[in-house]
């Protein structure tokens, strides 16, 4: 054997040892955890005794099952207002925050600070109160001279928006993004604009959609999927009611899986959630061709 | 000169009331906490209480069924610590792997991570419970620690993208010194990417602070709750709807992100921001 060889397989048997933290990881927590809960998604199992085999039933009592439908359309609403709104509401604030005041700083933690906090439970308890009955909100639109008495959250038209708004309070993170983002477009950029007399929305449109455009696409991917996933929210403040009108997919996953110990049934909602995820993400990955601009480097 | 005041008058304006908006449901909460329970609901709105009392946060801390809240702040903070030194020890050493070493079907390995992060937790919930159920592994901390000494994803990307920055000429001048590869890491790197390992410790022990799903499916012994868990546990209306206590532990489980937020903020916007933006 060569000097040569032989230091190639030495370093490809460091870089395995290096990995391999990671490597056991994948095999223990994730690849086998998977396969397991495919071959479930086959069975009829209770967690107690043994799993019984029953073949594609559980693909086929989704069709059959309301609920399932129900989750579905409750999560699509949810992705598809949350995500927009969201990201618009950070860009926007985003732009406003890169203008040259005194104070900057203090009012981007201030806007950082709800997504920082906003996951946890205790914001997620306060939240139902605040739109509770006799919560603030109610509180301040009888102040200002309006009669309301409903509970946002008890409400069947209210309530999803209530969470839809939980999450889109937690613009800050999508925000510092587009702010790092925005502090990467050369100003001469905007200056030839400027020249040429391009109004600020031909400059927005023209120049900081398409610069930001690569920044947008990877929030608009993890956004999506993290809201597909969103759990806490319906669970705590809601538990999926009134009427089912809040039941997050991922909670009625945890319900089959935990509450009515249908695990079988529940892994096969799961590797469906999973299915469905996979779908959007190569969609968005093929139609970033597109719309996503990359600037093509010198280096 | 004038027309430039004018701008930002409008701008503190408007980004004031902004900042208000974002804030209140916050200082609404510790307002709350502040009030005797009767009264939180009565002129919901108001911000300032009529006199402050401190009872919420005395009574809230005795707990429920004789389990005080400083054995949940502990159970979390041991949970928080132990899996946030795994995760950050184990997510360098791997991020070192996949940009310095060279090794077969690296890039195939790298997409592998990087789908994982896209992997609903749904799917790995019911079938990590019932092996960690045969393992006698619930109810002890050993599933929320163990699996985070596998390395994160999110943390492996992100030291990666501080070790992009190092140019490898620094590696190769070690090396000519008569450095092996681990001691390039050990001595060079290691020091040199102190601020994504801050950067991880931070985002690590906040996530797992706030962690919520895996300690309520594997834990089912009050006396093991961590402190997400138990507040949750705390409203349910079986147990009592104290709501001033509720608030007043709500405000103390939000503590320790807050003193993290307010002394590394610095390092949280640079970690967003480096994670997010070089994809």
């Amino acid at each position: 054997m060569t000097e040569r060889k032989r230091r190639k397989r030495k370093e490809n048997l460091l870089g395995y040892l290096v990995i391999s933290p990671w490597l056991i990881g994948l095999l223990i927590f994730t690849f086998l955890p998977m396969m397991y809960s495919l071959y479930l998604s086959f069975t009829n199992f209770d967690g107690i005794s043994t799993a019984k085999w029953i073949g594609l039933d559980n693909y086929k009592r989704m069709f059959q099952d309301e609920k399932f439908y129900q989750s579905l359309k409750v999560t699509f609403t949810y992705v598809a207002l949350l995500v927009p709104l969201r990201l618009a509401f950070a860009l926007l604030v985003a732009m406003l925050l890169c203008s040259k005041h005194k104070g900057i700083g203090i009012y981007r933690s201030v806007f950082y600070l709800p997504s920082l906090l906003g996951g946890s439970v205790a914001i997620a308890i306060m939240w139902g109160q605040l739109f509770g009955a006799d919560g603030a909100i109610n509180s301040i639109i009888r102040m200002l001279g309006g009669d309301v008495t409903i509970s946002w959250i008890g409400n069947t038209k209210t309530a999803l928006l209530v969470l839809v708004i939980l999450g889109v309070w937690q613009f800050g993170a999508s925000m510092l993004i587009f702010i790092a983002g925005l502090k990467q477009v050369p100003v001469t950029y905007y200056e030839a604009a400027t020249l040429d007399g391009a109004s600020g929305f031909q400059k927005f449109r023209c120049i900081t959609l398409p610069m930001l455009s690569p920044v947008i696409f990877f929030n608009l991917i993890m956004q999506i999927i993290n809201a597909f996933k969103a759990f806490n929210e319906s669970y705590i403040i809601t538990k999926g009611g009134p009427l089912d009108k809040t039941l997050f997919y991922a909670l009625y996953i945890y319900k089959q899986s935990f509450e009515y110990f249908n695990m079988g049934y529940g892994s096969a909602l799961a590797w469906v959630l999973l299915l469905i995820i996979a779908v959007f993400a190569i969609f968005i990955f093929k139609s970033s061709d597109n719309w996503v601009y990359y600037e093509t480097k010198g280096d | 000169m004038k027309r430039k005041a004018g701008s930002s008058v409008c701008f503190h304006f408007f980004a004031g009331i902004l900042a208000l908006i974002m804030l209140y449901p916050l200082l609404w909460m510790f307002s709350s906490s502040l009030k005797p329970t009767e009264q939180i609901f009565v002129d919901a709105a108001n911000l300032i209480p009529k006199e402050i009392h401190l009872e919420n946060y005395i009574k809230g801390w005795k707990g429920m069924g004789g389990i005080s809240f400083g054995t949940f702040f502990k159970n979390s903070f041991v949970v928080a610590l132990f899996a946030t030194i795994g995760s950050v020890a184990s997510s360098s050493i791997v991020a070192y792997g996949f940009s310095r070493i060279k090794f077969k079907y690296k890039n195939f390995w790298f997409a592998v991570m990087m789908g994982t992060m896209m992997l609903p937790e749904q799917i790995l919930i019911v079938p990590q419970y019932l092996m960690f159920k045969t393992m006698r592994w619930t109810n002890t901390f050993l599933p929320l620690i163990v699996p985070f000494f596998c390395a994160m994803p999110f943390f492996v990307f992100l030291n990666m993208q501080f070790l992009r920055g190092l140019p490898i000429e620094l590696d190769e001048a070690a090396m000519i010194d008569g450095c092996g590869k681990l001691g390039i890491y050990t001595s060079i790197l290691l020091p040199l990417t102190k601020s994504a390992i801050v950067t991880s410790v931070i985002f690590s022990f906040y996530w797992r602070w706030q962690d919520f799903l895996a300690p309520l499916i594997f834990l089912s012994e009050p006396r093991k709750y961590t402190f997400s868990v138990a507040i949750k546990m705390f409203t349910d209306p079986t147990v009592q709807s104290d709501w001033g206590a509720m608030f007043a532990m709500a405000v103390l489980s939000l503590i320790p992100v807050c003193l993290i937020f307010l002394f590394f903020q610095k390092y949280l916007v640079e970690g967003v921001a480096v994670s997010g933006l070089k994809c």
